[in-house]
């Protein structure tokens, strides 16, 4: 903190009040009224709502269905955070070496950021078309007769496609800073040390980088929970019949299309203490980060 | 020596052509016309059509109700952005100036209500929000689509880690010298922040633009559709068409893309600035 501070009586309220106001609003309640719901049966049309415990948890986390989909989800968040994190880094490293066209290189690799999951999503429903997708043709060519939208796994490799490439630039962007704060005389005493570049990337700059890769890892796993949100959508477009979905997307599948708002609000609730755990563990280790500088 | 450098070369070229070529191929695809990609498949050649497709979709009154236009998509995708953006600034300067420059006994209360909102993305409590949204009566308003975007504190965190990097002889003087806390904000915070509020700016219009889920469940009238918005649209309906038109959807795609691709592009050291600073 601040060794001077102003002291007012009013003033710092005044200027928090429109950020806690929204705060208030939009966060608190609806939050608060989540967890109530999900101790409730609403009746679907809207005569009044029963008490009914944790049966709704219960009724989640007891149905072979939402395991099922649990599962996917796992997976579908280790497959997606290993492989864009892999990519990126190996891009970060590759463009942190060369230094002709470094800078072309940069921007061409980080402007797929900007574009939304969705967007995302229909080039790469395009890509997977039954009639014109050229990948379809490809597994077609390697005696693949590949189904997106219809067969499971087909759906699935389309999903992880999709929001792995949507996910790299992301990643190379935090790996190529990190790799680019590590201090030139570290470099030179390295390059003096040791003569394969490969060895010198793992045993010196690979653990200068733990930082940013654990604080990406946290940022890969919540991306893949939750912003692939508009991909799934947009891919299994409100037909979850035999696709693989996520965990979000049946929160809002069974909150607006099934009307089912206890058992919905239940699943919100197990999301929150999932993100919550992965949110006090990222911040347990920015607390160490910013001891160790 | 020289041979690592090639390949490093080719795996960078590699790796550029994956990340491009899907969007070079939905931007060349998109100046044909739709039977002839029917036919052949996506392309890579230029097709002529690019006029007439583009103007159709900024133009033709289309959708359920038959009124809204590619072009007033356009208008409300940068409502949202620049609106979101904006409020976003606002909203958590003045809260960050709060909490670092002032004593107050509630200060670190308020500091954990809001540095909470971090802990819960906005997907996990949709359903709720969205209820208390039509007891506000904000279903369809532009206010309903941005301000309660506005929830989470991720700026007021990344105004507060930099408030707290100015130094304090600066306050110091300025106090000698008779300057209030008003003073103090707009004469020498504001404009030491310069470059940080556009950072911010940047990395949240890009954020506001491409927001899918929240408009989705707000808006149901189709003149607050924003581009992202619609693109479900497109796709419901695709079903059930002969021949889908593939060259306008391509197009919607392009021009969702187009504003925040460049934002990003032309501000790229600003915005990776931003970026890897403010999420330490």
């Amino acid at each position: 903190m601040k060794r001077t501070q102003f002291s007012s009586p009013v003033l710092p309220y005044l200027f928090l009040l429109p950020q806690m106001t929204v705060v208030f609003i939009f966060f608190y309640w609806p939050s608060v009224q989540a967890i109530q719901s999900s101790f409730y049966l609403e009746d679907p049309f809207g005569f009044g709502s029963t008490f009914v415990g944790l049966s709704n948890y219960t009724d989640a986390l007891g149905s072979g269905e939402y395991l099922k989909i649990a599962w996917f989800t796992a997976v579908f968040t280790i497959v997606v955070t290993f492989l864009s994190l892999s990519i990126g880094l190996l891009l970060a490293a590759k463009a942190d070496g060369v230094i002709r066209g470094s800078s072309s290189y940069k921007t061409l690799l980080i402007c797929v950021y900007a574009i939304a999951p969705p967007v995302a999503g229909l080039i790469g429903m395009m890509f997977f078309d039954q009639h014109i997708g050229p990948f379809v043709k490809l597994a077609a060519w390697a005696g693949w007769d590949m189904k997106v939208g219809i067969n499971y796994y087909d759906t699935a490799f389309a999903m992880i496609v999709v929001s792995v490439w949507k996910q790299i630039p992301y990643n190379f962007i935090f790996f190529l800073s990190g790799l680019q704060g590590v201090p030139v005389s570290i470099r030179e005493a390295a390059a003096i040390d040791c003569r394969s570049p490969a060895r010198r990337f793992r045993t010196v700059m690979l653990p200068l980088l733990a930082p940013t890769a654990f604080f990406l890892l946290v940022i890969n796993m919540t991306y893949s929970l939750f912003d692939t949100f508009g991909i799934i959508d947009v891919i299994v477009k409100d037909k979850a019949a035999n696709n693989p979905i996520t965990l979000v997307y049946k929160v809002y599948m069974d909150g607006f299309r099934g009307n089912d708002i206890g058992g919905s609000s239940a699943q919100s609730v197990i999301l929150m203490i999932v993100v919550f755990v992965l949110t006090v563990f990222q911040f347990r280790f920015i607390e160490r980060r910013v001891h160790y500088n | 020596m020289h041979r690592t450098k090639f390949f490093d070369h080719v795996i960078l070229l590699a790796g550029v052509f994956l990340m491009i070529a899907p969007v070079v191929v939905a931007f060349m695809t998109s100046t044909h016309a739709a039977a002839e990609i029917h036919r052949d498949g996506l392309m890579l050649t230029w097709g002529g059509h690019f006029d007439e497709t583009y103007r159709e979709v900024l133009t033709r009154q289309g959708g359920f109700t038959g009124k809204v236009t590619g072009a007033r998509m356009v208008m409300n995708s940068f409502i949202l952005g620049i609106g979101f953006a904006a409020g976003k600034i606002v909203l958590s300067m003045l809260a960050a100036y709060a909490i670092v420059y002032f004593r107050f006994r509630l200060g670190v209360v308020f500091f954990w209500m809001i540095f909470t909102t971090l802990l819960l993305p906005l997907e996990v409590r949709i359903l709720p929000s969205y209820e208390v949204m039509t007891k506000l009566g904000l279903v369809n308003t532009y206010t309903g689509l941005i301000v309660p975007l506005l929830a989470s504190a991720t700026g007021t965190f990344f105004f507060r880690q930099f408030f707290k990097s100015v130094p304090d002889e600066l306050l110091e003087a300025a106090r000698i010298d008779g300057a209030g806390p008003f003073k103090f904000f707009i004469d020498i915070l504001i404009p030491l922040s310069r470059t940080m509020i556009a950072a911010i700016f940047i990395i949240m219009f890009v954020y506001g633009w491409n927001q899918y889920l929240w408009p989705m469940l707000m808006t149901n009238d189709e003149s607050f559709y924003t581009l992202v918005r619609g693109i479900k649209q497109i796709l419901l309906v695709w079903i059930g068409s002969q021949i889908p038109d593939y060259n306008e959807a391509f197009a919607m795609a392009i021009l969702a893309m187009l504003p925040p691709v460049l934002v990003v592009v032309i501000f790229q050291s600003w915005f990776i600035k931003g970026l890897t600073e403010s999420d330490k």
